[in-house]
């Protein structure tokens, strides 16, 4: 990533129930990781369909991540 | 209660930890098992609750209590080890002015009652003062901010005392003036310390820094010839501190004493020196004494010139007052010591001095006081030349300054007298401190006095009554941190010396600091006996400031109705077992132990290694029952219930989290997977290569050079085996904490045997006293499910109690009207948080402020330093009401935990509280990415801008309220149904019973006891009573349940009675309770052979004491385990080996010679029924155990004989068996409810067990809201865990009803009618039965009151008609758009 400047930028859908959680605990552990992340948080991750998907690689996001 | 000071201020704590980071106290961390170790400062765990931090104090260390003056060493040691000199120095200037004096010249009482001698050796606390004074240059530490008085105090005298007092009146505004007789300020400690001890320099700056806080001295002014008091006092100097000192030589009393000009007294020796005087000795010195001023004039002498310096000391040296360090250096300079020697004649001629004559002593036995007393020795006498003697014997105070005209009582032994408790004299506004009223004694006691003084004239000035006695004063206290059994022993640090050849002939420093490495090391010794130090660091870091360090315990009152206890439990401390090394080897861990390393928040976050090279294992062992089923060596002779299962997890969880295949080993006794799906869990591990090994092992030892261990056991083969391990695990049991019986005699309940509390089987949470209820641990082992249950159960039986005042005590807060913002375009706030330091510290929050503002529609954008302050939200509330808000961003914390709390802001400031959007720039932005705050800030950027983005789509959702129907339909009239139905009845609810027999009472109306032998039938004929009389309980007999709509709250059912009449009943909750069956199994000649029984028919022969049971050398053979644990039934029926054992018991008591054999495959007897096991074998009950591919064969052997052959693994044979009776423990499986579970939309496992909401966490309840569950339809289970889980389903029901009425949520799904094409897809998927179908429309529909809000409908939704309100697709799709939008 840092190699040739590459920086992705990637979109993550999380699950306010588990995978949001998860990352506020991360935050409180103060594990440190690589600042390339956007969320969005949804109620479950059930319902990211997957015209959210294709819908953020049109926008020409780099990765997407499901968490849930 | 006793509620313990927390020192941090829940409401205020944002839990950012700041003041964790800053605490300089490292304990074990009890959370982690001690594996890892937290502040003394800190948050209990992650998740708990209240989330804020805490402080940990204990009473105040020993150092500081032993120190005259209290200085807080506890502190300024934890300071230099945490490499905060500055802050150290801080630290000792809160308590005294004087920091690199007293780190040089302080005898250092603190160091006699260190803990650390305990240990090894004392800390060097002096030395450690000293360090810290000798890195901070007072000239450049700011003074403190005072605020200024206008009141004037006279303090005459400079030494110790008078500027200790000068220096805290100053501090305390006031204006202060010290009179000074000597051409410079310092009394003694310039004019009596000798420069070697005590550097001039150290002394000027300490002085200068008091002058700085504004305190005037004037020199060259003493008393009785410049200043008398009443002058003072008549110019306005509303109070003086008479500080003087204690200057006057004590006499020896001998012969030539006064005689010769070179007899110079030591006060006077030395005052001489340092105002340059005498600059020169010659010849031959002797100083008379034992003190510190006799050795200071010795060195002083010889540092002058002196050829040969005497000491003459009557005592020995053990007796000396002078510290051993002194001692020592002074003979390393050449100075000689005459020990038990006594002056008797000083002589000369011609007023020349020539010597002194001395006599020999010898030294009684120990006085009363423990002091020896010198007896000259008659003849012994001897004489020494000298040409200057020094007598050094003590002094007094020169009390010639003071004249009767100034009124001050004066006491015989020439010191003035004050009120030993304010140092006030006998005249009003004048108070005494420091050697004047003492005596000579050390600088710390001055300063104590000074800083005492200081108070009580303060308190003069401002009116305040004094006492007028030295009260008692509080006791500190001796309840101080436990010193570990495994404390390293650590060397005191030895400060480094002057060289002697360098020190005798200057007056350079002798003793040098240690250095920075040394320090630190040296102050790391400490044990932290207090815990909390009190450096006040914290303080400083809180930008919230929630701590208050002066927080006390205090003892709240609450009136309640009902209690309930669940104090929980211990676990057993295995280290009492020698043979398993716990304690003594870092690689034998207990299980808890075990669950922390395997845990992502544990000391290794969730990398599974081992304690003594942190390197991963490769081969574990888990020893079961240790602590449990074991009285030799405890007395825990009962099962702990949960510790085969969690030795099966974390055989599991070890596995998953092994990198390279680990190997993992359970040694057992018995397998008591006995709860639900835990045999399916058992099998699976086994599968997964988990490996079991039947035995108990003896030992576990050590492997020399090498930090494995081995194991030695004997399986049933009679075979030893040594096995080696990398990591040993112990299963530990529970057992009831040390406190129990204290606590148990406060609230007068009884005990059992074994220190859980007692209860019965038919009241399973209730206490020998009636309004005391127990839950969980604390009434006997138990997994977290049953836990869960039980307090549930707890929790109905107190609202049974407290029904007529339900509700009576809550206050509604009224709503202020909601704004109609229809027609108003967006006018965004955007709240940017700096959470103290947690976001603004990493995040450029100003940038971001500035930022939003240039986004669409933003009209408002404020920074925070806490947006969560309740000013923060009382400024929210006005800024939407001034600005006309209508949408709010708050960039911040988390939703999760803050969203709510806006959100009422916005109701109260009249916005529907789902116009607001939160985006998390701290959890997720500026704590994970610390270390980079420029792209911290670029993300915080995104995050808002993504948010705002949502925000301009967000629209009120409206929230709606259905009435609930207040009553119950509880399905099944068993005991379980019953206790259910009453208890909603009895907490006010209709409940209606529908009973598909035609009596009441289901499968208990076969059984006779329970385990605890307690009479079932009158217990069920009671129970049938009370709902019989319950004019709230209607039962519907012979009825089943035919159809189910509506949803929670407001169910409709039909049943229909065996007349085929239909009714309909209204309900809010639903409790299925339709029980179970025993199977009739098609082996074992079951049905075949007349004397083959199961259940109750063994029950009935021994109530009716039938002659197959009582003639002699009757036999019976129970088979357990029949039809369960076999692949058609995957499960253990629970109760079936207690009811065998039991009922062997029983057999025994009819008929005591009578064979038992028990042909089991694994004794479940869990928890206390463990009893019940060892009483079975010790009467003579034989247990032979079976497997399953051997089981055992039944033969008729004519019609009143069966031959049993088994295979009995420890004999390595067949057994063959004639038995009279064979008792088959069938399995328990539920019947007859697949129906109904479809009706109420509720689900079955494989084996046709009701499913609940969580296992753990919703042990009662299904997903299905609204709907509930206890009794054996959701497991097999004993009467006392049926009855708790029918009450625990009633209290869970009642829950529902005692809203009155449903708010549903705004975020629900809608579907598009238009739109929709009944696909039934979102029908399909949604997990909680919230939609439906409408046949003649042929849409879907959403019920708001069953949603939750997880929008899988709405990505399921082929035409897009399923929107889930809130989070749109639209309103993502904004937010996605904006993802790379800059």
């Amino acid at each position: 990533m840092s190699e040739n400047g590459f920086q992705p930028k990637i979109i993550a859908f999380l699950c306010n129930w588990c995978a949001y959680a998860g990352a506020d605990l991360a935050g409180v552990s103060r594990l440190q990781y690589p600042p390339n992340t956007r969320t969005v948080r949804v109620l479950c991750s059930a319902s990211v369909s997957p015209h959210h998907v294709l819908k953020a690689f049109q926008k020409g996001v780099d990765g997407v991540f499901i968490g849930g | 209660m006793q509620k313990k000071a927390r020192y941090i201020d829940p409401d205020k704590c944002t839990a950012c930890g700041d003041c964790a980071k800053v605490c300089p106290v490292d304990l074990p961390n009890e959370y982690d098992e001690k594996l890892s170790t937290r502040k003394a400062t800190y948050k209990p765990y992650a998740q708990a609750i209240p989330g804020s931090y805490l402080i940990e104090k204990k009473d105040i260390a020993p150092c500081r209590q032993a120190c005259p003056a209290h200085l807080n060493v506890q502190a300024y040691v934890a300071m230099i080890k945490v490499g905060k000199f500055k802050e150290s120095v801080e630290v000792i200037l809160r308590d005294a002015p004087f920091p690199g004096t007293l780190g040089r010249v302080c005898p250092h009482r603190c160091e006699k009652s260190c803990r650390r001698l305990n240990v090894d050796d004392a800390i060097a606390i002096r030395e450690l003062k000293r360090f810290a004074a000798d890195q901070v240059d007072l000239r450049e530490l700011p003074v403190p901010d005072v605020t200024p008085r206008e009141e004037r105090v006279a303090i005459i005298g400079s030494g110790p005392s008078g500027l200790t007092a000068a220096y805290f009146l100053a501090l305390d505004g006031y204006k202060v003036k010290v009179f000074e007789a000597m051409p410079e300020p310092g009394g003694m400690l310039r004019y009596g310390i000798p420069e070697y001890r005590l550097p001039r320099t150290v002394l000027d700056q300490e002085i200068d820094y008091i002058k700085r806080l504004g305190v005037e001295i004037a020199t060259n002014t003493a008393l009785g010839k410049d200043i008398t008091i009443d002058d003072l006092l008549d110019e306005g100097y509303k109070a003086v501190y008479l500080a003087i000192g204690a200057w006057k030589p004590y006499k020896l009393n001998i012969h030539g004493e006064d005689k010769y000009e070179n007899v110079v007294g030591v006060v006077d020796f030395l005052k001489k020196v340092h105002l340059r005087e005498t600059t020169k000795v010659s010849g031959k010195v002797v100083v008379i004494g034992g003190g510190h001023s006799a050795i200071d004039a010795a060195r002083v002498a010889l540092r002058l010139g002196a050829d040969d310096v005497n000491i003459i000391y009557r005592r020995s040296r053990e007796e000396m007052l002078a510290e051993k360090e002194e001692v020592d250096a002074a003979l390393e300079e050449g100075i000689k010591i005459h020990f038990q020697v006594a002056p008797l004649r000083i002589s000369g001629s011609n007023g020349k001095l020539e010597g002194i004559e001395c006599i020999r002593t010898r030294l009684t036995e120990p006085d009363t006081t423990g002091r020896r007393k010198p007896i000259p020795i008659v003849g012994s006498e001897f004489f020494i030349e000298a040409n200057l003697i020094i007598p050094a014997i003590g002094q007094e105070p020169d009390l010639t300054s003071l004249s009767p005209k100034d009124g001050i009582e004066v006491s015989k032994w020439n010191l003035v007298v004050v009120n030993p408790a304010t140092l006030q004299t006998n005249r009003p506004g004048v108070f005494a401190g420091g050697d004047v009223i003492t005596g000579p004694a050390t600088v710390i006691e001055a300063v104590e006095a000074g800083k005492r003084a200081a108070y009580y004239i303060g308190e003069y000035i401002q009116g305040k009554e004094l006492p007028t006695e030295l009260g008692e004063g509080e006791a500190m206290g001796d309840d101080w941190l436990d010193i570990p059994e495994d404390e390293e022993k650590k060397e005191r640090v030895h400060p480094p010396l002057l060289e002697v050849s360098k020190r005798v002939n200057t007056f350079d420093e002798v003793n040098l600091c240690i250095d920075e490495e040394a320090a630190k090391e040296e102050a790391s010794r400490c044990l932290d006996c207090g815990v909390c130090c009190e450096c006040y660091q914290c303080v400083e870091a809180c930008k919230a400031e929630a701590i208050n360090h002066f927080d006390q315990d205090q003892e709240v009152k609450i009136e309640v109705g009902s209690i309930i206890l669940s104090p929980g439990f211990d676990e057993f401390d295995p280290s009492i077992i020698d043979t398993y090394l716990y304690g003594k080897h870092p690689n034998v861990v207990t299980s808890t132990e075990f669950e922390r390393i395997l845990s992502a928040s544990g000391p290794w976050q969730g990398h599974l290694v081992r304690p003594s090279d942190e390197k991963e294992p490769k081969k574990i062992a888990w020893l079961q029952c240790v602590g449990s089923r074991d009285i030799h060596h405890c007395a825990n002779g009962y099962c702990s219930a949960v510790c085969c299962m969690y030795a099966i997890k974390e055989a599991v969880i070890a596995k998953e989290h092994s990198k390279n295949g680990l190997e993992t080993t359970i040694f057992f006794m018995d397998m008591r997977t006995y709860g639900k799906d835990f045999e399916k869990y058992y099998d699976k591990a086994k599968e997964e290569g988990v490996r079991f090994v039947r035995c108990r092992v003896h030992s576990v030892s050590r492997i020399p050079g090498s930090d494995d261990l081995e194991i030695a056991y004997v399986m049933e083969d009679g075979i030893r085996r040594e096995e080696r391990f990398d990591m040993v695990v112990l299963s530990v049991g529970l057992e009831p904490s040390k406190s129990v019986p204290e606590l148990a005699e406060k609230f007068g309940i009884e005990l059992d045997n074994y220190n859980f509390a007692a209860t019965s089987s038919f009241k399973p949470v209730e206490t020998s006293v009636p309004g005391i209820q127990v839950c969980g641990a604390f009434q006997g082992p138990k997994d977290i499910p049953y836990s869960v249950m039980e307090a549930s159960a707890a929790a109905c039986s107190a609202a049974c109690q407290l029904a007529p005042v339900r509700g009576t005590r809550v206050k509604e807060v009224p709503k202020p009207e909601e704004r109609d913002i229809s027609g108003e375009p967006p006018r965004i706030g955007v709240f940017v948080c700096n959470c103290g330091i947690n976001i603004g510290g990493v995040v450029r929050v100003p940038e971001v402020a500035e930022y939003a503002k240039s986004l669409p529609n933003v009209v408002y954008v404020q920074e925070n330093l806490f947006s969560c302050s309740q000013d923060a939200q009382e400024k929210l509330r006005q800024v939407i009401e001034e600005n006309k808000l209508n949408r709010i961003v708050v960039a911040a914390c988390s939703p999760r935990t803050h969203e709510p709390l806006f959100q009422e802001t916005l109701i109260s400031a009249g916005l529907n509280k789902y116009l607001f959007e939160m985006t998390n720039i701290r959890d997720q932005d500026s704590w994970v990415h610390s270390n980079d705050p420029d792209a911290a800030t670029e993300k915080a950027k995104d995050l808002v801008r993504m948010a705002v983005a949502k925000a301009n789509l967000l629209e009120p959702l409206p929230e709606s309220e259905i009435d609930i129907a207040p009553s119950g339909l509880v399905i099944g009239g068993g005991i379980a149904g019953m206790v259910a139905a009453l208890g909603l009845a009895e907490q006010g609810y209709e409940a209606h019973i529908v009973e598909k027999k035609d009596v009441l009472g289901g499968h208990a109306r076969k059984i006779r006891w329970t385990w605890k032998d307690e009479d079932v039938q009158q217990y069920l004929n009671d129970l049938i009573e009370k709902v019989n009389n319950n004019e709230k309980i209607t039962v519907h007999l012979s009825s089943e349940v035919k159809d189910v709509s509506g949803f929670i709250g407001n169910f409709v059912t039909t049943i229909e009675n065996d007349k085929g009449e239909r009714k309909e009943i209204e309900h809010g909750v639903a409790i299925i309770a339709t029980g179970a069956h025993s199977i009739k199994p098609d082996e074992y000649l079951y049905g075949k052979h007349p004397r083959v029984y199961r259940w109750h028919d063994i029950d009935n022969l021994i109530a009716e004491k039938s002659d197959i049971i009582t003639k002699k050398d009757a036999t019976a053979v129970f088979i357990q385990c029949v039809g369960s644990r076999e692949p058609e039934r995957p499960y253990c029926s629970k109760i079936c080996c207690t009811h065998s054992i039991e009922s062997a018991i029983k057999l025994k008591d009819i008929n005591p010679d009578m064979n038992i054999f028990v042909l089991y495959r694994d004794i479940r007897t869990y928890g206390p029924r463990e009893d019940l096991y060892h009483e079975a074998r010790a009467r003579g009950v034989i247990f032979v155990r079976y497997s399953l591919d051997r089981k055992p064969v039944v033969e008729a052997n004519g019609d009143d004989k069966l031959k049993v052959t088994v295979y009995d693994p420890i004999l390595d044979s067949e057994v063959s068996i004639d038995a009279d009776l064979v008792n088959l423990a069938t399995a328990i499986y539920p019947r007859d409810h697949e129906e109904i579970a479809q009706m109420f939309k509720v689900p079955l496992n494989s084996e046709k067990f009701l499913v609940e909401a969580h296992m753990k966490l919703r042990p009662v309840d299904f997903a299905t809201e609204g709907v509930f569950l206890c009794g054996l339809v959701h497991y097999p289970k004993p009467i006392d865990e049926s009855i708790a889980q029918a009450m625990a389903a009633a209290s869970r029901a009642a829950t529902v009803l005692a809203q009155k009425r449903i708010t549903t949520s705004g975020v629900v799904a809608y579907i598009d009618e238009n739109t929709c094409v009944g696909c039934q897809g979102c029908l399909e998927v949604c997990p909680f039965g919230a939609i439906t179908y409408d046949e003649e429309k042929h849409v879907c529909r959403v019920i708001p009151a069953l949603c939750k809000g997880c929008g899988g409908c709405s990505a399921t939704c082929p035409s897009s008609s399923v929107v889930l309100r809130g989070y749109t697709p639209k309103q993502i799709f904004a937010q996605i758009d904006e993802v790379l939008a800059y």
